[in-house]
């Protein structure tokens, strides 16, 4: 491939994975790599980065694009007489010996063990090409058909063992308990993260750069499923959540602001012409009255849309300046009020603990009947939805055959200014099954919402 | 043509000597930016240095800095230019006397629509001047999506239309920085006239420098606390994460407390200049541990 033909593939990569890359961006990744030295990795990935990213969660995806098609080195580096950056590696790959052998296997995880209590990215970065070349090798009948397992490495390997050794130095070198922890969680899952970057390499060179392109890319943060969150993903969710919040509150108040300008305030508009000699230049305009409705939250806590509800509670609450007044309830088959839970500057990590706290509270049975969480709404909290309020029901609708309370839901919906239901499954999904999301459809709104993007559009929408 | 900058390092180097320590991405986009004369859009959170770059781009090239501080509402006449009206009814009132002819009216037409009356805004000053400029265009995205409009004929072409008086296109580019909090997506058309560099926290290294270089009387010992306990709290969750300039002020600070050594109580008694909610506060309280008084 020539370097023309690397720079298409990897502008139209990068368009496949969702950056939207104009023509004109393209070109000035071009003219920018005109100024530049090449012959360090980082300063073309940097050219690149400041011409065609326009938006920082992106980057993740640019970076994994940008490894797959201009690789940190080829095959095994040294070994197969490249001349990329690699020197350190000769001492601990023996060229042409036995691969995979025991004593191997010993000796890889002392070198890991020692890089890992040094924090040393460079060794790390050299080990985890030499976990994957040794431990992780699928070899195929044909060119081009062998592969590379990243899975099949880190299970030979499995550093998670290393773990306790690696708190016991950090612990000898005089930090906390944990801390060390923490410290050594995150050093492990970076050579985790290493060992998948050189798999995907390998596999790329074996298969070209496209294939892999599609295979790998993983949507951004804020498109990524409730359901479908790994744990690491949720904590970096909850971080987004007030900046997701201060945001929608900016572009509520600024369209607030557009819309405010009132019919002409006569009087005022005439006084201040009196200083540019009677000519009015300046119109001054009589504020509108802003209007805000009552929000009323019920949110299905049943550990399938647990995820879900915790995130749509904490987005609504960091809202609250934008209705009149939130109240939450939670339910399982009983319900339960935590507005209490959401005082003004409460803190998110006590709130979910809170919310977590509140599940069992809501469970009477312990099964999700949507019917009976209703029916006791209606009950114990009449007061609860007037003309002024507004209605959201957070959840799947899955509701274990039990009884829908269909008559129950429209009289409260009936009753409010507006109601939602909010499913964070694909509507696909809907119907089938226990899920009763169409039949409840047919009496409030339904709409899906599956990522914080979507949540946070639909709650823009409704202020 | 101006050359801002000879190099990547070139630029880190005399970016340095300017008082404002860059990584290695900040240092090349910066130099491109000006080798390409296309704008700099930098993002990143509150506090990270993002208007310190314009200004130590502006101390490193010997250059004037010109300021327009987007917010809210604001409008053509604050952005670029505007007529000055009260001069202009004063000059058509002074000629217009009662036995002024038809002639002298469209003279005073003609006259009132020069420079003489026109009042340039930040925009428009920073295209006109003839020495080296950087237009610092702070928190775009402070901004309504109208004035975006605004700024793509100065950004792309470097040239600002005034119907009476046609258009003024730059003598000489400046070097232009806007800066976001992307508090608002701004638009693509924006976008794909600027370069675009995310400044995020930095690691734990260069924040020691930074800060030893930004308060010179820190002892190494304490700024390396200090710059532990940030990198800690920034893990947290936390609605305001600790900025820069918040470690900077801390330590500033502690020189103003004369307090030698950074232990538990001292990050207990001080906490409130970095962080700036009670929840907050209390939450660094219990992760860390603190011995509260």
């Amino acid at each position: 491939m020539t370097l023309l033909d690397t720079h298409i593939g990897f502008v139209e990569a990068l368009r496949s994975a969702g950056l939207s890359v104009s023509l004109a961006e393209g070109l000035d990744a071009i003219s920018a790599l005109e100024k530049v030295r090449w012959d360090d990795r980082e300063t073309v990935r940097a050219a690149y980065a400041a011409t065609l990213v326009k938006r920082q969660p992106q980057r993740v995806t640019f970076d994994a694009v940008f490894d797959i098609y201009y690789p940190r080195l080829v095959g095994d580096g040294v070994r197969a007489g490249d001349t990329t950056d690699e020197e350190a590696e000769g001492d601990s790959a023996p060229a042409g010996g036995p691969r995979d052998t025991g004593a191997d296997l010993e000796r890889f995880r002392e070198a890991l063990a020692d890089a890992l209590a040094a924090g040393d990215q460079q060794a790390l970065q050299d080990l985890a090409a030499e976990a994957v070349g040794r431990f992780g090798a699928m070899p195929g009948r044909g060119p081009g058909l062998s592969s590379w397992s990243a899975y099949t490495s880190l299970q030979r390997v499995s550093p998670s063992e290393l773990l306790d050794r690696l708190v016991q130095g950090l612990l000898a070198e005089g930090l906390d308990g944990e801390r060390a922890q923490r410290t050594a969680g995150r050093r492990i899952g970076d050579f985790t993260r290493l060992v998948e970057g050189d798999a995907r390499r390998r596999i790329a060179e074996e298969k070209g750069p496209r294939h892999v392109a599609d295979v790998t890319v993983r949507p951004t943060i804020d498109r990524l499923d409730f359901t479908a969150a790994r744990r690491s993903d949720l904590e970096e969710m909850r971080r987004e959540i007030y900046p997701l919040a201060r945001r929608l509150a900016a572009r509520l108040t600024k369209e607030q602001h557009a819309r405010r300008r009132g019919p002409l305030d006569v009087r005022r508009t005439v006084r201040a012409s009196i200083a540019t000699g009677g000519v009015p230049l300046t119109t001054h305009h009589r504020p509108r009255r802003p209007h805000r409705t009552d929000l009323v939250v019920l949110c299905d806590v049943s550990g399938s849309v647990a995820n879900f509800a915790q995130f749509t509670l904490m987005l609504v609450f960091a809202l609250r300046e934008a209705f009149g007044g939130v109240r939450a309830f939670t339910f399982v088959d009983d319900v339960v009020e935590v507005t209490d839970a959401f005082r003004p500057g409460a803190d998110v990590v006590e709130v979910m603990d809170s919310l977590a706290a509140s599940i069992s509270h809501a469970a009477l049975f312990g099964r999700t009947s949507y019917g009976r969480a209703l029916t006791r709404f209606a009950e114990a909290h009449p007061d609860a939805i007037g003309p002024r309020s507004s209605l959201l029901v957070l959840g799947d609708a899955r509701s274990n055959y039990s009884d829908l309370a269909l008559p129950v839901l429209a009289d409260l919906a009936g009753r409010a200014r507006h109601a939602w239901w909010l499913n964070p499954e694909h509507p696909r999904h809907w119907g089938t099954g226990d899920s009763a999301a169409d039949r409840y459809g047919e009496v409030v709104p339904m709409v899906e919402c599956r990522n914080l993007a979507q949540l946070g559009e639909f709650v823009h929408e409704i202020v | 043509m101006t050359t801002w900058f000879e190099s990547a390092d070139d630029a880190a180097e005399r970016l340095r000597a300017a008082g404002y320590l860059t990584d290695d991405a900040t240092a090349l986009t910066t130099y491109l930016a000006g080798a390409l004369e296309k704008p700099l859009l930098v993002e990143g959170p509150a506090g990270v240095g993002k208007t310190e770059l314009a200004k130590a781009v502006a101390r490193a090239t010997g250059a004037e800095l010109v300021r327009l501080q987007c917010y809210e509402g604001l409008d053509e006449a604050r952005a670029l230019y505007e007529w000055n009206y009260k001069k202009q009814l004063l000059r058509i009132q002074a000629s217009g006397g009662r036995d002024a002819g038809p002639d002298s009216w469209s003279e005073t037409h003609d006259d009132i629509f020069t420079e003489e009356f026109l009042l340039t805004r930040p925009l428009l000053t920073a295209i006109r001047r003839d020495e080296p400029t950087v237009l610092l265009v702070d928190e775009v995205d402070k901004t309504d999506v109208e004035v975006e409009g605004l700024l793509l004929e100065v950004l792309s072409d470097f040239q600002v239309t005034i119907p009476e008086l046609g258009t003024v296109a730059a003598t000489r580019r400046p070097f232009v920085v806007l800066t976001s909090n992307a508090s608002r997506e701004l638009s693509e058309a924006v976008k794909r006239r600027c370069l675009f560099l995310h400044l995020g926290y930095p690691d734990a290294e260069r924040e020691r420098q930074i800060v030893t270089s930004q308060v010179p009387g820190l002892d190494d010992r304490v700024a390396a606390q200090l710059v532990d306990v940030v990198v800690r709290l920034r893990e947290l969750e936390l609605k305001k994460a600790p900025s820069i300039a918040e470690s900077v002020d801390w330590a500033r600070t502690l020189i103003a407390l004369q307090i030698g050594d950074l232990d538990e109580a001292t990050v207990a008694r001080t906490l409130g200049v970095v962080l700036k909610h009670a929840s907050d506060q209390r939450r660094a309280v219990t992760e860390l541990k603190l011995a509260v008084r």
